[in-house]
Parts: C-alpha cells; structure tokens; sequence
C-alpha cells in the first residue's frame, strides 16, 4: 500500500516542499515548469497535459474516422455511438435544423473536456486540466465568442443586441428593469458561470481527492497503528470518491457542451 | 501569480495568463481536426448509409407497384375475357333460339305442305272414285231397274235424267249425314 502511493499522487507525492503541504489547498494546484529556466515558465505539467490530452482527442477521432464503412465495423459502431450521442442528443434535438454548422465545435468540446476530466483520475497525471481556471476561461471565452457571432451574423450586431436583451412582448415601462437583467444575464453571467462551473466542480473534486489520499497517506506513514488503520481506510474509500470524480468529469463535459448549443440555439432562435 | 489590482480572486485567477492562450489553441487545433477531418467522414457514412437503405426501401417500392400493375392488368384480361365468354354464351343462346324457330317454321312450313299434298291427291282420287262409282252404280241401277220392272229401258234420256236425279239424292243425302 505504501509503494502505491506515490504512483496515485506523483504530482503530491513526488512535487517536493510546495505542492504536497499539508493542508492541501490552492497551493495544491500550482504548476510546475518542465525545464524551468531553459522554457518559459508557460511550459508546464499542466499545459503538457492538455496537449497530450488534445493529441489523444485528435488521435482517437481520427482513428474513429478511418476506413469508415456503410456497415460498420465494431469500432465504427463505438465511434458512431459516441459522435451519435454529440450529434443527436445534445446538437440536434437543441440547434434544430442548424445544427450541422456547430457539431464540429460540440464534438470536440466535449472530447476535450471529457479527456481532460478523466485525467483528474489517470496515474500518469492524477490531476484535472481545468482544475486550473485559465483553461476553464479559454474554452467559455470561445462559446462566447461563438454564439455571439452565430447570432451577430445571422442578424446583425444591433438586431442581435435587442433580440437578446429585450424580450419581445415586454410593456415599455418594465425595460428599464429587464434590459439590463438580460444583458447581464446573456452576456456576462453566461460565460463566467460556464467557466466557473466546470473549474470549481473539477477542482473541490481534485481537493476533496487529495484530503483523502493525501491524508490517508500521512496517516498511513504515521507509525501509529490507529492512525495508519484509519489511513487505509482512506485510501480505500477515496477509490469511491474517484468513481464519483468519473462521474462529475463526464456530466461536466456534458453539462458545458449542452449549455454551449443552448446559448447558440437561444443566439440564433427564431422566436425569442 | 501574476500580481493583479483589485480583490484577491483566489484559485479564480488562473496562476498563468497562458493557460488561457494554451486552452484556446490547443482546443482551437481539436476543432479544427474535428472539423474537417471527423465530422465530414462521418456525415458522408451517414448519408451513404441513408442512400443505401432509402435506395433499397425506393427499389422494393417499385417493384411492388410493378407486380401491383402486372396483377392490375391480368385481373383488366381476366374480367374482359369473361365479359367476351359471357357475351358469346349469349350470342351462342340467341343464335340458337333463333336456329331452332327457323327450324320449326320450316318444319312447321313443310308438314303444312305435305298435309296440302296429301289432301288434294285424296280430294283427287276420291273425285275419281267418285266419278268412277257414279257411272257404274248407275250402270247397275239401270240394269237393276230394267230387270226388276222388267221393260228395257229404251229412253236413254230419260233414264239417264232418273239416275242422275238419283244419285244428286244420294249425294244430298251423304252430305247431310257427313254433317
């Protein structure tokens, strides 16, 4: 159990002084830079991990795509679940008939997100990307800008600007109150509740993980024996919590990739 | 952390500004690939795989409406050609009512000609029958006379004129009793 440790935690566990002081907290999550003083400090474990979390994404829809046929094979037919999940269920049924024009971008939210997640529960990283926030503000940034230009394009920018912050039907004398609910609630609660959301599920799950196996570990290396009872008891039951983190990581990725159509459907709707 | 004006944000402010640039362009290089390499492969699946099922569905389709039509069309030349059986039958009826009238009128015609024939060659013979027997009954019934009275008849004229007054009696006679 000892020797397990360290392969759970190697960012805790193996991180030194800072990383792994007790108790964890935000300075848990700080990055460390690869080749600190040859790169930038930018070239992190963190932004290496979203690389290789983008090239297993690219790497596995492209492997999906190739050698497609009319009948599939068994891992055309996995493929075409999952895309079929994306494309009916979340971009379908919400963007309507238009909805060919944003799958490309639903599709690879969510695989991003959704591999990124799982990597809060894969050895080799044991840590969430967008557990650190400025990744969460990077992909909310685009929806942003996505569903603000699916809307300025398909009506133009002051069309588009009424069509969102006055619903039609409202009597003149409620404006000078909903007007600037709507703007606040279109255009700067949506973004920042989409980023926050998805970073502060990922990170009390990631700090939630680390009290138990962090701690776990310390008890278990305490040398008292009630201590090191109590310690792989913790150990054992952040196995549970991890399969609770599976399942936040994936309904996340869901959650961000659903609201991200919603706002596209709500920017291009016909009727407001 | 990047020193920052205002409140302290907390985990809230990312540690690097570049994770925010990281973020965007590795998740814009996902899209990208998403974009023109995944998601067209798996639309052009899908419609070969609509186009395959639909052409099969439009395939079978026709060849029902065929077999519909060719059945159609039987059933149109069964019904004409019972139409055409029935009406011959007809025919067939009428012409033979009408052969066997014909047959009858000529039957009919021909025994009232026979019956014609054999009565005028009866009214002929019995003429001559009668014609024959009024001269040898008066023959014998002058003979008969002359023997009984016992005198000859000498007067043929009157003799004669007696015979005949005779026999107009007996013919009136004959007639009133045929009656």
């Amino acid at each position: 159990m000892l020797s397990l440790i360290p392969l759970l935690v190697p960012m805790e566990g193996g991180g030194g002084e800072e990383h792994s002081a007790w108790p964890p907290g935000v300075h848990s999550f700080a990055s460390r830079p690869l080749w600190p003083g040859v790169l930038p400090d930018w070239v992190n474990n963190h932004a290496l991990q979203a690389v290789i979390a983008a090239a297993l994404v690219i790497g596995f829809w492209l492997w999906m795509a190739r050698g497609q046929q009319v009948v599939p094979s068994k891992k055309q037919f996995l493929g075409e679940q999952l895309y079929n999940l994306l494309r009916n269920t979340i971009a379908r049924d919400i963007l309507g008939h238009d909805y060919r024009k944003f799958l490309p971008y639903l599709v690879a939210l969510f695989s991003f997100i959704f591999v990124n997640n799982l990597f809060g529960q894969f050895f080799l990283f044991m840590f969430p990307t967008f557990s650190k926030i400025g990744y969460a503000y990077g992909l909310a940034l685009l929806t942003f800008i996505l569903y603000n230009a699916a809307g300025i394009s398909k009506y133009g920018f002051g069309n588009y600007l009424k069509r969102m912050t006055l619903p039609a039907g409202v009597p003149w004398p409620l404006w000078f109150l909903i007007i600037p609910l709507e703007f606040i609630s279109n255009f700067i609660a949506r973004p920042i509740t989409l980023a926050l959301r998805l970073f502060a599920n990922l990170f009390a799950g990631h700090l939630v993980i680390m009290v138990f196996v962090v701690g776990g570990g310390m008890l278990l290396e305490s040398g008292v024996l009630f201590y090191m009872i109590a310690g792989g008891a913790s150990i054992i039951f952040s196995f549970a919590i991890f399969a609770l983190e599976l399942l936040v990581g994936a309904l996340q990725a869901y959650i961000f990739t659903v609201l991200t159509a919603q706002y596209v459907s709500s920017a291009i709707a016909e009727e407001h | 952390m990047l020193p920052l004006e205002g409140p302290n944000l907390g985990p809230l402010l990312p540690e690097h500004m570049s994770e925010i640039f990281v973020g965007i362009a590795l998740f814009l290089v996902v899209w990208y690939v998403v974009q023109t390499k995944v998601v067209p492969v798996f639309e052009k699946t899908y419609a070969e795989r609509t186009e395959v099922i639909t052409g099969g569905i439009e395939k079978a389709e026709a060849a029902q409406n065929e077999a519909a039509a060719a059945l159609a069309e039987y059933k149109a030349q069964l019904a004409w050609a019972r139409e055409e059986a029935s009406r011959i039958r007809e025919e067939a009826k009428g012409q033979a009512a009408s052969i066997a009238a014909e047959i009858r009128e000529q039957a009919q015609a021909e025994s009232a000609r026979m019956i014609a024939t054999a009565k005028a060659q009866i009214e002929a013979e019995r003429a001559q029958v009668v014609h024959q027997l009024r001269g040898e009954v008066g023959g014998l019934a002058t003979t008969l006379a002359g023997r009984i009275v016992g005198e000859s008849l000498e007067d043929d004229e009157r003799a004669r004129r007696s015979v005949e007054r005779f026999i107009a009696d007996l013919e009136a006679q004959t007639e009133t009793e045929s009656v």
